[in-house]
């Protein structure tokens, strides 16, 4: 475990997003120190995006006034959020590991299709809604585990093997479900999935679970370290005593889950299952990953960031509906953000970090 | 191969995911395919003696692969119509939405010498010059819902009226504003992929009908075709005006997930109007959910096989005084609602 902990350091640190050469050299730095770089670390490298969403904020609030600053609206953009939301936390574990996955639409699509077939429905309806849950999970852990055990222990590249799966799982699903739009019946279901707790949606509220589970895991657990280790150095973090094949295939695993959690989300949120649930997710996903400032070729991830991404793009739908702007202009505006968000986060950073 | 090559080729390829990522959030995340919602009436078989079994016919159909409710159900409904008949040869190509594969099919038909051949085509004007092919072997084409580009491709066409739509929602609109007295209502429309000429069409017509009765759309969102966007847009609609009069949804597949979102938002102070006419619609309509849908109804290919079959029969219509199959038939987008919602109901297309 010690010799783990010290190949992690210096690949990368427990800060989400940091990488920034002030990390201290002994492993025993003071508790303060660690919060201090901390701070400092992820504060610095989540000031571009904090700005970039401040600012759609402002612009929501002054072109939109009321209709934007209010806890309904506030809530509608959080729900919406939090389908992608799950998934873009489950792919930052996998990105910061080094890997990649196209996959995550398509087995969106495939899980809420499986659990929303009529013999699902009828067992749900006989037994607990619960059924449907696990359905949906279990088959997001197994098409998870099919691309880890490929692209590990298979020596496939991600790319290749998660672009495969895309074509299947989808395809899979336009078979289970004939092309159909399955809609769920078991009210119990819907009633809780869609229902709030304390004035926020469940919804959301799962959501958050999943932020703050994945910043746990990815800042405070030894699995955490491992993954920053693996994404950083793959041939060292073996020689420092990973498995880093099994490792690798946890990550595929664990976003597997985070693709039946939210196949469970969207089939509450729909009403519905369809394979043509979760089209482009991957691209969303990565997008808000990217924008995050995980890097994309593995080593460093921060969760927070991944949520920002996600919170800025539905934001900008909102603000954008709001004003009745059209789609078009939309997909200008996407596009200007990506590359507004990426660069105030490069220059907050580069003058966050010490000269 | 060295794993430090296999990292590196990882990283270019997962940058080169990055690269397409990019790209196809700036252009707008618009790779669904093209959904057509059509809307034909099956009119009443005329009495003649056009129905009696005659020659047997050989006909060829080909149509995109059936990747949504609406297309799944023009498939079947073609099939179907040329079991009734014991004079049909039917010879269904495989759907594909590959335009080569498509045109590939379509020699096929020629080579085999069929007596017609129905073509929904992918792309009207990938299909243009094969079908000119066809028609100056002497096998006439008959061109399903996307036109070609030529006048010389096709013996008949027939295809549903997306202006015609629009043109029927807003119309209806305007009846329902003059009933309830709504004044200057509000008024919302929720299209289809944006950049679909259908889409275009379908807002345009509305846009017109609004206007003959002094109204406008007041709220315009767009969404792709699917649960999930339909949803998702009209989450944010709905928070964009707190009060909305008359909401008209293009497609009844992504009307899934717009009337989930009027659930989750407990919304309902308005009148709902549909488009495509599926099944789900009209059993909302039935319980009272929604106001009405207007038809783009999937049996426009079923009448495409049996017009084929006419022509290869050298048979007309037998309601048309003129004695051979016309040009064209452009079909009607009649609106239906709690009034008419029974007779409709076998038309509609599980989606």
């Amino acid at each position: 475990m010690s010799l783990q902990t010290s190949a992690v350091e210096s690949g990368g640190e427990p800060g989400p997003g940091e990488d920034i050469p002030e990390k201290k050299g002994a492993s025993g730095g003071g508790a303060r120190d660690r919060v201090a770089s901390l701070l400092s670390g992820s504060a610095g490298r989540n000031m571009g995006l904090v700005v970039a969403l401040l600012l759609l904020c402002v612009i929501g609030l002054i072109t939109a006034g009321d209709r934007f600053a209010n806890v309904d609206n506030m809530m509608t953009v959080l729900r919406l959020a939090s389908v992608i939301g799950v998934v873009s936390v489950g792919m930052t574990f996998v990105i910061t590991g080094g890997g990649i996955d196209l996959s995550v639409g398509a087995i969106v699509a495939l899980a809420s299709v499986w659990a929303t077939t009529l013999a699902t429905q009828t067992m749900a309806n006989d037994f607990h809604w619960i059924l449907m849950v696990t359905t949906a999970l279990m088959v997001g852990a197994g098409c998870g585990l099919v691309n880890g055990l490929l692209i590990a222990y298979g020596r496939m590249a991600a790319f290749i093997v998660t672009l495969a799966m895309l074509a299947a799982a989808r395809g899979l699903a336009e078979i289970i479900a004939d092309k159909k739009t399955q809609v769920v019946t078991v009210s119990p279901f819907l009633d809780f999935f869609r229902g709030s707790l304390f004035g926020v949606p469940r919804l959301v509220i799962i959501f958050a679970l999943v932020a703050v589970g994945g910043w746990v895991l990815l800042n405070r657990t030894a699995f955490g370290r491992r993954t920053l280790a693996v994404g950083g150095n793959p041939e060292a973090a073996r020689l420092a005593g990973i498995n880093v094949k099994r490792h690798q295939t946890m990550l595929y695993v664990l976003l597997g889950v985070a693709c039946g959690i939210a196949a469970v989300m969207l089939m509450a949120r729909t009403t519905a299952g369809t394979s043509t649930h979760g089209t482009l997710y991957e691209l969303d996903a990565i997008a808000a990953v990217v924008i995050g400032g995980t890097l994309l070729s593995g080593g460093r991830g921060t969760i927070v960031g991944t949520v920002f991404g996600v919170l800025i793009f539905t934001t900008l739908t909102n603000v954008f509906t709001l004003n009745n702007l059209d789609t078009s202009t939309q997909a200008v505006a996407k596009g200007a953000i990506i590359v507004i968000a990426v660069l105030l986060q490069q220059r907050m950073a580069a003058r966050s970090s010490p000269g | 191969m060295s794993r430090t090559a296999r990292t590196r080729r990882t990283r270019i390829l997962t940058r080169v995911g990055a690269l397409t990522a990019v790209a196809a959030l700036a252009v707008g995340c618009t790779s669904n395919t093209a959904t057509d919602d059509d809307g034909d009436d099956d009119a009443p078989a005329a009495v003649s003696d056009n129905d009696e079994t005659g020659d047997t016919v050989v006909i060829g159909f080909s149509g995109p692969a059936a990747d949504h409710g609406w297309l799944a159900a023009i498939n079947s409904a073609a099939e179907s119509e040329a079991e009734k008949y014991d004079d049909i040869d039917f010879r269904l190509a495989e759907g594909t939405n590959d335009p080569s594969a498509q045109i590939s099919h379509v020699e096929t038909f020629i080579n085999e010498g069929v007596d017609a051949i129905v073509l929904l085509p992918t792309d009207g004007a990938a299909l243009t010059e094969v079908a000119i092919e066809a028609m100056q072997a002497g096998i006439p084409v008959i061109n399903v819902d996307r036109e070609f580009s030529s006048e010389f491709a096709a013996r008949t066409t027939i295809l549903g009226d997306n202006y015609g739509m629009g043109v029927s929602a807003g119309t209806y609109a305007c009846q329902l504003v003059e009933e309830n007295d709504l004044g200057d209502a509000v008024i919302a429309e929720i299209a289809g992929i944006d950049s679909l000429p259908l889409t275009q069409d379908r807002s345009q017509g509305f846009e017109d009908a609004l206007a003959e009765c002094g109204q406008d759309v007041d709220r315009r969102v767009a969404a792709e075709f699917t649960v999930e966007s339909g949803e998702a847009a009209a989450s944010n609609l709905l928070q964009a005006a707190s009060e909305i009069d008359i909401i008209w949804n293009h497609d009844d597949d992504q009307g899934v997930g717009v009337k989930a979102a009027f659930e989750n938002a407990d919304r309902d102070e308005f009148f709902f109007i549909g488009g495509a006419g599926s099944a789900n619609a009209m059993r909302w309509i039935q319980e009272g959910t929604m106001e009405a849908t207007v038809l783009y109804p999937p049996t426009q290919a079923a009448d495409g096989v049996r017009l084929a079959r006419l022509l290869a029969q050298e048979k007309g219509l037998a309601d048309l005084v003129q004695v051979e199959v016309p040009r064209r038939v452009v079909l009607n987008a009649p609106v239906v609602n709690a009034d008419n919602v029974e007779q409709y109901l076998p038309l509609g297309f599980e989606s």
